[in-house]
C-alpha cells in the first residue's frame, strides 16, 4: 500500500537493548525536552483583558435584523431551517394583524424563532439562504452558561434591539450584495 | 521519678492495647491496637537509652510487618460471619500451647534480675557498641538467625512461584 | 539557662513548622506554575501579582467546602487517616539540620531541633509510619477504589523502602555515621581547603537509587499509582473532601520538601557550599549563607520532583514492582558490596 505521507513509520517490536531497558537515557531525553519548553514563549492569551484578533467576517452569534423603520425583516419562510445542516433552527409562523405594520415588515412573521446554540456549527448557511436579509452572523461570541436550556436562544436574544442596532456591514460583501440585486430576487427590496 | 511514671504509663498502654488486640471483634482494630502496643514497647526501649533498638523496632515491626498484616486483612475482608468456626479440640490445643508458652516465658524471666549492670549503660543503644556486641559476642546466634530468615525467604519464594500449567 | 534553652528550641520548632507549611503551600503553587511553564502555558495568575495568593485562595476554598463523611465509613479511622499522614510528614523535620551553629553572645545555637545519633533511621521510621495514614484512610472509606489505592500504596512503599534502606547503608559505610548533622559536616569545605567532596561523588549509584525511591515514597509521578486517576478515580482519597483532603494533598508536599532536604543532606552537602572556608567569612555569616544554600538546594530538588512529574508518564503496576524488586534492590546490594570492598581496601 502506498503511504499517504512520508511521515509514516514501520513499527517493529524488537528486543530492547540494555540502554533502552534501563530507561534512564530515555528519561534524560524527555527531561531535556521539557526543560527546553520552560524557556519557550507561552501560547496563552489572557482572555478578558486581551482578545485574540478575529477575522473581518467572523461567524459568531446570530442576529435577526430589523429594517430601516424598525420592523422585523423575518417572514418565517423557513429557508434557514431547511438550509441548516445542524438542524438548529426552529420557528413558528404567525399572521400579522392590523396595527402591527410597524412591528413586522411582511404579512407573515415568526412568532417564535429559536436557535439551539449547542447544535449550531456557525457555518453561515442560514445567512446565505435568507431571502429577506433578516438573519446574519455577527462578531459576538456565544457566552457560556450553566444549563443546557439556556443555550436555546429565542427572539428575545436574537432580534436586534431597536435602540442598539447590530452592525453587520462586514458580512455584506460585494458578491452577496450583487447576488441579491438580481431580478428574480426583486422581492427583497 | 518522671522516668518511673513514664514507665508505668507506657506499660499500662502496652498491656491495655495488647488486651484489646485479643478482645476486639474487628481484625482491623486488632492490628491497629497491636501497632499501639509496639509503640508503647518502643517507648520502653527509649527509656533504656536504646535509641537504635527503638527505631529499628518501629521500622521493622510497625513500619513493615504490621503494614503487611493490614494489607492481608484488607484483602481478606474478614468479618464475623465469614470467620470459620473453630472446633473445641482446636481451642483446647491452643489453650495448652499458650499456657506452655507462658510457662517458658515466666521461667526465662525469673532470672532477669541477674542481668549484668552493664546492660543499662548509657552507650547501650549506640550503634557502635551494639554492632561490637552483635558481631563478636553474639556472632553465632546472629548468623543462625540470618540463616533462619534466609530459609524463610526461600520458602516464601517457593510458595509464591506460579505453578506450572502443564503439571500433572 | 534552662529557660533560654527552652525559648531557643521553641523558636526553632515554630520556625521549622512555619517554614515547612509555607514551603508546602507554595509548592502547590509552584507545581502548577512549573507544570504550566513546561507546557507553554501561564499557570495561575489571577490571585494577586503572578497569582502569588493562589495557595491562600486554595486553602480558603478547602476550608469552606462541605465536609462529607460517607455513611458506611468508619468514622474514627476516617478522620485518623489524614491526621497520621500530616503528623508523620511534619515529624521528619525534627532531625533535619537546617544550618550550622550560630554564635550569639558567646553562646552557640545549633539550627537543628534535635540531634539524634541515628537521625537518618529516625527519618526512615517516620516515613515507614506514614504509610498508615494512607492505608487507614483508604480502608476506612469503605470504597473499593480507596481500598485498591491504599493497597497499592502500602505495597509500593514497603517495596521501595527496602531499596532505599539499602542505598543508605552504602552511604553509611562511607561516612561511618547515622547522624544527619555529622553527615553534613563531613562534606564541609567542598573544593577548597579540606578537599571534601559531596557524597554524590562517592555514591552516584546510591544517589540514583535513593532518588528513585524518594519519588516512590512520596507517591510522585511516575510512581503515583495510589492515586492513579485513570484507574482509581482518586485512589485512597476518593471519599475525602474539604480539609481532610487538603491534609492528604498537603502531606504529599511536606513529604516532598522533607525528602528534598534529606537528599540535599545525604548527597549534596546539606548546609555546606563550595569554598565556604576559603572566603574568610566569620562563623555566623557562613552559617546563614549555608542555610540559604541549603534552601536553594531544597528548592532545586522540589523543582526536580515537579520537572520529572511533567515529563514521565505513570508506570504500570507490574513495571513498578519489577523495577523495585528486580532492579533497584539487587543494584543496591551490589552497591553495598562494592562500597564495603573499596572501604576495606583503602582503609589500610
Amino acid at each position: 500500500m502506498q503511504a499517504l505521507t512520508n511521515r509514516s513509520k514501520v513499527v517493529v517490536k524488537k528486543e530492547m537493548s540494555f540502554l533502552e531497558r534501563i530507561y534512564l537515557p530515555a528519561i534524560l531525553g524527555g527531561v531535556v525536552i521539557t526543560i527546553k519548553h520552560l524557556f519557550k514563549k507561552s501560547a496563552t492569551v489572557r482572555y478578558p483583558e486581551k482578545k485574540r484578533e478575529i477575522s473581518q467576517i467572523w461567524r459568531g452569534q446570530h442576529t435577526l435584523k430589523r429594517d430601516e423603520k424598525g420592523a422585523e425583516r423575518c417572514t418565517a419562510c423557513g429557508l434557514c431551517a431547511v438550509a441548516c445542516p445542524a438542524e438548529a433552527i426552529t420557528m413558528t409562523a404567525a399572521e400579522r394583524v392590523k396595527g402591527e405594520e410597524n412591528l413586522y415588515r411582511e404579512e407573515k412573521y415568526a412568532s417564535t424563532y429559536e436557535i439551539n446554540m449547542l447544535r449550531c456549527i456557525f457555518c453561515g448557511l442560514c445567512e446565505e439562504a435568507c431571502p429577506k436579509e433578516a438573519i446574519f452572523l455577527t462578531d459576538r461570541i456565544v457566552t457560556t452558561d450553566y444549563a443546557r436550556g439556556e443555550f436555546i436562544y429565542g427572539k428575545d436574544k436574537l432580534v436586534e434591539p431597536v435602540d442598539a442596532r447590530v452592525d453587520v456591514t462586514p458580512r455584506q460583501t460585494a458578491a452577496v450584495l450583487e447576488f441579491k440585486t438580481q431580478k428574480q430576487f426583486s422581492h427583497n427590496k | 521519678m518522671p522516668t518511673l511514671n513514664l514507665f508505668y504509663f507506657l506499660s499500662f498502654v502496652a498491656v491495655l492495647s495488647a488486651l484489646l488486640v485479643v478482645f476486639s471483634k474487628n481484625p482491623m482494630h486488632s492490628v491497629l491496637y497491636l501497632i499501639i502496643t509496639f509503640f508503647a514497647i518502643g517507648g520502653h526501649y527509649l527509656l533504656m537509652n536504646a535509641e537504635f533498638l527503638f527505631v529499628v523496632h518501629i521500622i521493622v515491626y510497625a513500619g513493615a510487618i504490621m503494614v503487611l498484616f493490614l494489607y492481608v486483612i484488607m484483602l481478606l475482608n474478614l468479618n464475623q460471619e465469614s470467620e470459620p468456626h473453630k472446633s473445641t479440640v482446636l481451642k483446647f490445643a491452643a489453650t495448652i500451647c499458650g499456657g506452655l508458652l507462658l510457662l517458658i516465658l515466666v521461667a526465662a524471666f525469673k532470672g532477669a534480675d541477674q542481668l549484668p549492670a552493664a546492660a543499662t549503660e548509657h552507650t547501650v543503644g549506640y550503634v557502635k557498641s551494639l554492632g561490637m556486641v552483635l558481631f563478636t559476642e553474639y556472632l553465632l546466634p546472629f548468623e543462625i538467625t540470618s540463616v533462619l530468615l534466609l530459609a524463610a525467604m526461600v520458602g516464601a519464594v517457593m510458595l509464591g512461584k506460579p505453578e506450572r500449567l502443564n503439571k500433572g | 539557662m534552662i529557660s533560654s534553652f527552652l525559648i531557643y528550641k521553641t523558636i526553632l520548632v515554630v520556625a521549622v513548622f512555619a517554614i515547612t507549611l509555607f514551603v508546602a503551600a507554595y509548592s502547590t503553587y509552584a507545581e502548577r506554575k512549573v507544570a504550566a511553564f513546561l507546557q507553554d502555558r501561564v499557570g495561575p495568575d489571577r490571585a494577586g501579582p503572578f497569582g502569588m495568593f493562589q495557595p491562600l485562595a486554595d486553602g480558603l476554598k478547602f476550608m469552606m467546602k462541605e465536609e462529607i463523611i460517607p455513611d458506611s465509613a468508619n468514622r474514627f479511622l476516617f478522620i485518623l487517616g489524614p491526621s497520621i499522614a500530616m503528623l508523620t510528614a511534619l515529624m521528619a523535620g525534627v532531625v533535619i539540620p537546617w544550618g550550622n551553629t550560630l554564635v550569639i553572645n558567646g553562646e552557640s545555637y545549633t539550627l537543628q531541633i534535635a540531634e539524634l545519633n541515628i537521625g537518618i533511621l529516625y527519618v526512615f521510621a517516620v516515613v515507614s509510619i506514614g504509610v498508615y495514614g494512607i492505608m487507614i484512610g483508604g480502608w476506612a472509606s469503605n470504597n473499593k477504589f480507596s481500598l485498591l489505592g491504599a493497597i497499592r500504596a502500602s505495597a509500593q512503599m514497603i517495596s521501595y523502602e527496602i531499596a532505599m534502606g539499602l542505598s543508605i547503608i552504602a552511604l553509611v559505610i562511607t561516612t561511618g555515621t547515622l547522624s544527619l548533622r555529622e553527615i553534613s559536616l563531613l562534606q564541609a569545605g567542598g573544593v577548597g581547603s579540606d578537599w571534601n567532596f559531596w557524597n554524590v561523588l562517592y555514591q552516584p549509584v546510591g544517589f540514583i537509587i535513593f532518588l528513585i525511591c524518594a519519588f516512590a515514597e512520596c507517591n510522585r509521578t511516575p510512581f503515583d499509582l495510589p492515586e492513579c486517576e485513570t484507574e482509581l478515580v482518586g485512589g485512597y482519597h476518593t471519599e475525602y473532601s474539604s480539609m481532610k483532603l487538603a491534609l492528604y494533598l498537603f502531606a504529599e508536599y511536606v513529604n516532598m520538601f522533607i525528602s528534598s532536604a534529606v537528599i540535599s543532606i545525604l548527597y549534596f552537602g546539606g548546609f555546606n557550599f563550595p569554598f565556604m572556608n576559603d572566603l574568610g567569612l566569620d562563623q555566623n555569616t557562613i552559617t546563614i549563607l549555608g542555610t540559604v544554600f541549603f534552601f536553594a538546594k531544597i528548592t532545586f530538588f522540589i523543582f526536580f520532583f515537579m520537572w520529572i512529574r511533567w515529563t514521565i508518564p505513570r508506570f504500570r503496576y507490574d513495571q513498578l514492582m519489577n523495577l523495585g524488586w528486580k532492579a533497584l534492590i539487587p543494584l543496591a546490594v551490589i552497591n553495598i558490596f562494592i562500597t564495603g570492598l573499596v572501604m576495606i581496601l583503602t582503609s589500610k
